[in-house]
Parts: C-alpha cells; sequence; structure tokens
C-alpha cells in the first residue's frame, strides 16, 4: 500500500513554497519579539546595580557625587497620576456611560469618533495644550499643569474602554432592572457598572499604566524638581522626564541611575498588565 | 430481496471505504468507530438528528476534521485500496480527488466567477487558457449554471443570488476532477427552486463521479439518493439501499426517526 | 369569585395611586442624570476644539508673519528669529514612512501566525509579548535606543550599509540610473513648457541623479540618526499594526478556509486565496493607523535622530522631527520661536488627525461590510 501521490503539477514546488513561507511567518514572529527581550535584559542588566533603599527614599545628588536618588520623581509620580486619575477616571467613566447607554444615532457616531480622535492627538501636542490652559496664565511651571496635561490624556481612553466594556453587557439585564421599576439612572450606576467592575477596573488600571509613561507632556508643565513635591502650583519631577534628563546628560551615574529609573518604570507597567490579565482570565472562567 | 439481487448481479464496486473510523475533539469521541462503505457512481445519503456526528464523519472523509485545533482521528479510510490516513501521505493530494461543498454558499469574495472555477486548477499549476476556459464551462454545465452565467464570467463571485452562488461552488469542486464530490447540507440554507435545481443536478452527476451528501431533510434523502445510512450519537444505526430504510428498516430506533418520533 | 374581583380592583387603584407620582420622581432624577452625562461628553468636543483654538492663538504671530514660507522654508535660526518648518516635517515624514516600510511586513506577518498558525498556548503567550511592546513608555525606548541601539548602528550596521549601498557602489549607480528614467521626462515636460530647467541635457540630469543617490547611505556613521530613528519607530508601532490586522484575520469565517482546502491548497496557498485577498482593506486601515501612531511620537525619537535641524537625502544622517524639535527647544523659546515652535505643534496636530481619521474610515468601512 503506498501513500496517495499528487496529481497537480509542480507539486513539490507547492510543498516548498509551503513550507518555506510558513517556516518565514515563524521567523517573523520572532523578530517582531526579539526586541521586547534585548529592552527587557538590558533594563534589568543595567538597572539593577542601583536599585537599593536609597533609590526610593533618597533626593538626587547633584552631578558627579556618589549615592542619592530619585525619590522626588517617584513621589512627584505618584503625584501627578494621582491627581489626574481623581478627575480622569470619573470624568472617563462618565462619558463611557453616556456613550455606551444613550444612543441617539448620528450624535453618538460623531460623539465617539471624537473621543477616538482625541486619544491619538500627539501627547506633546497636549503638553503645548496645557501649557496654553495653566502655565502661561500662570507664569510658572506647576504640578497642576502636568497633572491637567496627564488628565485630558487620560479621559478619552478611559471613556473607550468604559463603551466597550459596558457594551458587553447583555441588554436584558438592564431591561430586568428597568422593569423592576427601577429609574435609568439607578439601573446604570447599582446593576450594570457593578456587574462589570473587573472589566472597568482593568480599563483604569491600563490608562493609569499609561499616563505613567507619558514624559513629552510633561517637559514643559510639571518640569522639574529636586526636591520632591512643594505643591500644586510648583514645577515638580516626574520619573520619566528624571528619566529622560539624567539619559541626556554627561554625567556617568546620573546615567547608570536612568536605567534604574527605567526599570522601576518597567515594572509597574509591566505588573499592571500580568495583573489586568488575572483579573480577565478569573472573570472568564467564572462566567 | 430484489428481482437484480437474486439475479445474482453483484453490487456495485465501493470506492471509499471507512474502517473503524472514531472522530475525536480532544476528549470527546464525536463519531464511534464507523465501518461504511460507499458504492461507486451512486449518491450515499448520510441522515440522523442534528449532533449525530455526520457532519463530523463527513470531514473525517477529506481530511478535513483534524484542521480543527485538537481534533483527531483514528481508524483508515480506504479510497479505492489507499488508506488516506496512512503516514506519509498529505492530506492536500487526498483533498484533490475528494471535493466538497458547504452548507453556506462560499464562492471566494475577491474572485470573479471565472477565477472562482478555475481555482483549484491554478493552484495545481494549469495555466493554459484554452484548457481553463474548457474546464470551465464544462464544470459549470455540470453544476446547471452555465446558462445564467456565461455572459458575465467576469462578474465577481459574490455578485449571484445564493441558490447560484452554491451552484457555483459546487462548479469549482467540480473543476478539478474529484473522483468523490462530499455535501454538506447543501441545500439547507436555501430556498424551495434552487433547491430543487442543485438536487436534480446531484442526480445527473453520478454518471461522473460518486456523491455523498448530509441532509436532515428525510425526503431530499428518499428523493435522490440510492444508499441511505443513519446516524445516531456518533454510531452508524443502519445502512442500506434507500427505498429498503424508509420502508422496512431494520432497527428500531431508524424506524423511530423517520416516522418523526424525535429528531 | 366576586370577592377577589373587588379585592382585585382594590388593590390596583391602591397602586394606580402610588405609581405617577413615582414616575414623575424619576423622570425628573433621569433627566438630570442625562444632562451631566452629556455634559461630559460634549466636553471631548470642546477639549478638541480648545486644542486647536489654543494652538491657533499662541501660533499666530509666527504663522502670519511667514504665511506659506513658514511649511516651505528650510532655515530654522532662532538668534536670527527665522523660522522654516521644512526640515522637520522631512524628518517626521520619512522617518514614519521608512517605519511602516520596515514594520508593515513584520506586524502582518506576526498577525498571520498569530490566527493561522500558532497553536493556542502559543498564541497567548506571542500574543502577550506582542502587547507588551506597546506597553513600554516611550522614554524607555529612548533610553535603550541610545545607549544600546545607538551604538550597535555606528559599529556594525552603518559601516555596512555605507560600503554597500553608499558611494559609488552598484546599488547607488542602478538608483541613479532608475532615478534619471523617472525625472528625465518631466525635465522634459517642464521644458517644453518653458518653464524652468533649460538647456537640461539627459547628461546633466544622470550626473545630478548619481550625485544624489550616492548620498543616500553616505556616511559618516553617526550612530543616531534617521535611519536609527526609523527603526525605533518600527518596533513601537508594530503593536499597532499587528493587533488591527490580527482583528480582521480572525474574522474571516472558517468556512471560508476550508473552502480553499477543500480544494486541494496547501496552508500557505489557502492563507493567500482566503485571507490575505479578503482582508485588504482592512490591513490597510492597519497601516495606516501604524502610520498615524509613528507620526505623533515624541521621546524615542528625539534621542535617537541627532536633533540637526537640516534637510539632507542621507537616511543615515542626523535629522529632526517635529515633535523633537518642540520638545528640544521648548524649554529655552519665548516670542518668535515659541510662537513658531506651537505652530509646529499645530502642524503636526493637522497631519496626526488627519491620518488618524483616515486610518478610522477605512477599518471603520471594513467593518461595515463583514456585517
Amino acid at each position: 500500500m503506498k501513500p496517495i501521490q499528487g496529481i497537480g503539477r509542480g507539486d513539490r514546488r507547492r510543498r516548498l513554497k509551503n513550507v518555506l513561507a510558513l517556516g518565514s511567518l515563524h521567523l517573523i514572529a520572532l523578530i517582531a519579539v526579539a526586541p521586547l527581550f534585548f529592552i527587557f535584559s538590558y533594563v534589568i542588566y543595567r538597572g539593577v546595580p542601583n536599585l537599593n533603599f536609597d533609590f526610593f527614599t533618597q533626593l538626587p545628588k547633584p552631578a558627579g557625587e556618589v549615592g542619592g536618588g530619585m525619590a522626588n520623581a517617584i513621589g512627584g509620580s505618584l503625584v501627578l497620576v494621582g491627581v489626574a486619575s481623581l478627575f480622569g477616571i470619573p470624568w472617563g467613566i462618565a462619558a463611557g456611560i453616556y456613550l455606551s447607554e444613550y444612543k441617539l444615532g448620528f450624535t453618538t457616531k460623531a460623539l465617539r469618533f471624537v473621543t477616538d480622535l482625541l486619544t491619538s492627538v500627539p501627547s506633546i501636542v497636549i503638553g503645548i495644550f496645557a501649557y496654553a490652559v495653566v502655565v502661561a496664565p500662570l507664569k510658572a511651571y506647576s504640578a497642576l499643569a502636568g497633572s491637567f496635561a496627564l488628565f485630558i490624556i487620560m479621559i478619552p481612553i478611559v471613556a473607550r474602554t468604559t463603551e466597550e466594556i459596558l457594551k458587553l453587557m447583555p441588554q436584558h439585564v438592564r431591561e430586568a432592572g428597568l422593569a423592576l421599576g427601577l429609574p435609568r439612572w439607578k439601573v446604570i450606576l447599582r446593576i450594570v457598572l457593578p456587574g462589570c467592575l473587573s472589566g472597568l477596573t482593568t480599563g483604569v488600571m491600563l490608562a493609569i499604566a499609561r499616563i505613567s509613561g507619558e514624559t513629552a507632556p510633561l517637559l514643559f508643565t510639571a518640569f522639574s524638581n529636586d526636591f520632591g513635591f512643594r505643591g500644586l502650583t510648583q514645577p515638580v519631577a516626574s520619573l520619566p522626564v528624571q528619566i529622560y534628563n539624567y539619559a541626556s546628560s554627561n554625567d556617568e551615574l546620573w546615567r547608570a541611575k536612568a536605567w534604574t529609573g527605567a526599570l522601576v518604570l518597567v515594572m509597574i507597567v509591566f505588573l499592571v498588565n500580568l495583573l489586568t490579565r488575572i483579573i480577565m482570565k478569573s472573570q472568564s472562567s467564572r462566567s | 430481496m430484489s428481482i437484480v439481487e437474486l439475479a445474482g448481479v453483484p453490487p456495485p464496486p465501493q470506492i471509499l471505504r471507512a474502517e473503524n473510523l472514531s472522530a475525536y475533539f480532544d476528549k470527546f469521541q464525536a463519531v464511534k468507530s464507523i465501518s461504511l462503505g460507499i458504492p461507486q457512481n451512486e449518491v450515499q445519503a448520510l441522515i440522523g438528528p442534528s449532533g449525530c456526528g455526520k457532519s463530523t464523519f463527513i470531514r473525517t472523509l477529506n481530511r478535513l476534521h483534524e484542521e480543527i485545533p485538537g481534533a483527531w482521528v483514528d481508524g483508515a479510510v480506504y479510497l479505492e485500496n489507499d488508506n488516506i490516513y496512512l503516514r506519509g501521505t498529505n492530506a492536500v493530494d487526498v483533498r484533490r480527488k475528494i471535493g466538497m461543498v458547504f452548507q453556506k454558499p462560499n464562492p471566494f469574495p475577491s474572485l470573479s466567477i471565472y477565477d472562482n472555477v478555475v481555482a483549484g486548477l491554478r493552484l495545481a499549476g494549469i495555466r493554459r487558457k484554452s484548457l481553463l476556459d474548457e474546464v470551465v464551462e464544462k464544470s459549470l454545465h455540470q453544476a446547471a449554471l452555465w446558462v445564467e452565467v456565461k455572459d458575465k464570467l467576469k462578474k465577481a463571485g459574490t455578485s449571484l443570488s445564493g441558490g447560484q452562488q452554491q451552484r457555483l461552488c459546487i462548479a469549482r469542486a467540480l473543476a478539478v476532477s474529484p473522483r468523490i464530490l462530499l455535501m454538506d447540507e447543501p441545500t439547507s440554507a436555501l430556498d424551495p427552486i434552487s433547491t430543487a435545481k442543485i438536487e436534480e443536478l446531484v442526480v445527473n452527476l453520478r454518471k461522473d463521479l460518486t456523491i455523498i451528501i448530509v441532509t436532515h431533510n428525510m425526503q431530499q434523502a428518499a428523493r435522490i439518493s440510492s444508499q441511505t445510512a443513519f446516524f445516531l450519537m456518533g454510531e452508524l444505526v443502519e445502512n442500506g439501499p434507500t427505498k429498503k430504510i424508509f420502508t422496512k428498516p431494520k432497527d428500531p430506533r431508524t424506524e423511530q426517526y423517520i416516522t418523526g418520533r424525535f429528531g | 369569585m366576586t370577592q377577589s374581583v373587588i379585592e382585585g380592583t382594590q388593590i390596583s387603584s391602591v397602586e394606580l395611586k402610588i405609581r405617577p407620582a413615582r414616575v414623575k420622581d424619576t423622570h425628573v432624577q433621569d433627566r438630570i442624570f442625562w444632562m451631566i452625562l452629556r455634559f461630559i461628553s460634549w466636553s471631548m468636543i470642546a477639549i478638541m476644539a480648545a486644542i486647536f483654538i489654543l494652538l491657533l492663538k499662541l501660533s499666530f504671530t509666527s504663522l502670519a508673519k511667514f504665511g506659506f514660507g513658514f511649511f516651505s522654508g528650510t532655515d530654522w535660526n532662532p538668534p536670527l528669529d527665522i523660522f522654516g518648518a521644512l526640515p522637520f516635517i522631512y524628518g517626521t515624514v520619512l522617518s514614519s514612512l521608512l517605519a511602516i516600510l520596515v514594520a508593515a511586513p513584520v506586524s502582518i506577518g506576526v498577525a498571520l501566525f498569530l490566527t493561522q498558525l500558532a497553536p493556542k498556548p502559543l498564541r497567548t503567550t506571542v500574543a502577550f509579548l506582542v502587547e507588551m511592546l506597546a506597553a513600554i513608555p516611550s522614554v524607555v525606548y529612548g533610553l535603550w535606543g541610545v545607549f544600546i541601539l545607538v551604538p550597535f548602528m555606528q559599529t556594525f550596521v552603518q559601516p555596512k550599509l555605507i560600503h554597500f549601498l553608499g558611494p559609488g557602489s552598484t546599488f547607488a549607480a542602478l538608483a541613479a540610473k532608475l532615478l534619471t528614467a523617472l525625472v528625465y521626462p518631466f525635465i522634459l515636460i517642464f521644458q517644453v513648457f518653458r518653464l524652468n530647467f533649460d538647456g537640461w541635457s539627459l547628461e546633466q540630469t544622470s550626473q545630478m541623479m548619481m550625485h544624489f543617490s550616492n548620498q543616500i547611505f553616505a556616511g559618516p556613521a553617526y550612530g543616531v540618526g534617521l535611519l536609527t530613528a526609523s527603526l525605533i519607530l518600527a518596533i513601537m508601532i508594530t503593536p499597532t499594526i499587528s493587533s488591527i490586522s490580527r482583528e480582521v484575520f480572525a474574522s474571516v469565517p472558517s468556512q471560508e478556509r476550508e473552502a480553499a482546502l477543500a480544494l486541494g491548497a496547501t496552508r500557505w496557498e489557502m492563507i493567500r486565496l482566503s485571507v490575505i485577498a479578503s482582508c485588504k482593506s482592512g490591513i490597510l486601515g492597519a497601516v495606516i493607523l501604524g502610520l498615524g501612531r509613528a507620526l505623533g511620537e515624541t521621546m524615542a525619537v528625539t534621542m535617537v535622530i541627532g536633533n540637526r535641524n537640516e534637510i539632507k537625502p542621507a537616511i543615515l544622517a542626523p535629522a529632526q522631527s517635529m515633535a523633537s524639535v518642540i520638545a528640544n527647544e521648548y524649554n529655552e523659546a519665548s516670542g518668535l520661536h515659541l510662537s513658531s515652535l506651537v505652530g509646529i505643534g499645530l502642524s503636526l496636530l493637522v497631519i496626526s488627525l488627519l491620518v488618524n481619521s483616515i486610518a478610522r474610515f477605512t477599518i471603520w468601512r471594513v467593518e461595515r461590510v463583514k456585517k
């Protein structure tokens, strides 16, 4: 008994082409993810030496001096992201609810389109906008300006993810709530939102991770500060800006600290992404 | 016993024979050790309630079942005397000899009617226009579609009606001259008139090839097939001449299905 | 019977008394809720408009002074108050286009790999890794770029490029011939209409093109430059193009793919016939979206592009993009300088919004057809 032979002309050539093409796709996938390993390994390799308690608690020393840390930048980032999220999360969720729950035909489509466009505005342009709104009138850099810039970046992202999550909730849940005689707003806030909590949390967490890494909009809004948070109307350092400043400097010690800062940033982002994946997986296995 | 059987006329040769064929989705056994012989140049119908494994079974016959992640097959299927599951056999070669038409018409959306019909040939490396033109006309005739589309061969395949698209898919499958044509509920998504046209062309195709058709419509099986197999819960309950199955089935389960007691 | 009917009527009338009042209450509550939400949502449009208006206001002085010359001027000289933005437009556009050239095949390949080839566990892992690429902050890409990629380019890659494709190479000669063939007909047309290029011979054009193509891969090997920036951009936009492409490929119904297989197609032939052929617009939308993302990228580009405000045909030479010049010069700028930088920001905004709108429109059309 022999195996069935092909009967088409150039069958061997087709088989070869098939193997080559599929093999190339494997190779391309490898090429695509390779940079991730390069970047991760270098960030860990260069960043770990300086990763110590001092890094998180000490203020920076002047150029050339050993020691010191990035406490000012880490604290500053916490403040900037915190203030931005305080206003950005509710604002974004509210917009997301409106887009998902109230269907007005063309207006909703237009709003959705503008929200999408807003997410793709280059972040340095948002920085200029925040400069025009906060820095120019106050004639000074400030944490407020930086938070404002991050806030503007955050809203459309949170709005779109909220809308997507809310859309996943089946309509009959809302109808059940309405059928009980509850007003629309109670149905949304008390029934629909809590039902999507895990999805909403992941969306918010991803937005927070995103703005934690933003540098460009802070360059001329929050600017920088060697002493940490001094008040909302004062400039403040942030982790990404500090990394940029140190990396562009001529000081070897500063450059080394830049890697450590990058390590901290990458770890935060990586952990947030991992966490969101775990939450989403447990959610889907439950349902 | 019919007069033919009494006269000792040998039954038609079996062109396809499944031997202890089982099909699995991961751990779930959807098709349980089926042994079935398909007579040459006849129409074989596979009937049974939904979920009974007839669609899964027919997909093992052209090695399409294993394309689903996690799906695998145990047993053998002999095309004449060659086991299509023999180690070293390329599934691609098997599918050139055993063609398939699906439930929902699925012409290639980016191709014209002409290009749809010759898609299989072009892949095999056949490019000569005169030959392709010949095959297009012949296949479209066999699929009872030639008259309706002969003036618009360059139009998109998707510009036809549902019934026409399905006949286009039949023409496309016929163009590569398969020995056997598998049809998985080909008319269940079509209107009665298109269904009738396709049933008519299936009967006419018998002289050129063997047809295995899965159908949930018993009347259809009774109309066009000469042999019918009844599937239930992954098992082959009974297989025999269509007239026999529908008038004097051997198994009580077959009788219950036919009289509409379930399914 | 009668008893319950009477009871029934009594109960319902009691209920009727309560309900109308409740309905009015909740109606008001709902309206307030709706108005708050509507205000917040329309703030999106307000923000978008405000961005435009404020940027226009801040850049007005500069745009009014230079007019169209702002976009066509090649001189950027702050001390002399001369501001021409063309070098930055050139830097942004060229780096983004080169990035797309590299990223598109890789991203589409990854998307095909994930949707057609990879078994489930591999798919989740690789998909996760690609998404992690998107999550890395731009400044970290820049850091890695400056200290790892740039020396690598300078020591290994660029010298080879200069040697094999630079001045005097066969590539340069072939490119010159191709360019001459493309450009000379236009020069002839210009000559016929007496617009320009009087007296230019084929010989002259050929020499011109040779001079030009010699420069494309000319040294010195700085390490930083347009090419390096494009490479980093390519890595950064791969997740964007790949995720949209994945969605598009995954939406091809399995029966269409099975139809190709049933004809005896090999797996690669099936991918070409059923997947790629029917997803062309979706892929295009994904690539344009990647372009949009590349145009606005700031930090990574600033750190590796070399920060030279010049236009040169050499892609190994340092350059400057619109975003990077703003990042570099904004803090020290004032007056006309600042106004010009904001003008560049405005141009960047307009270009970016245009490209993104086209991308989303293309993708939206694909989604509509699929339904």
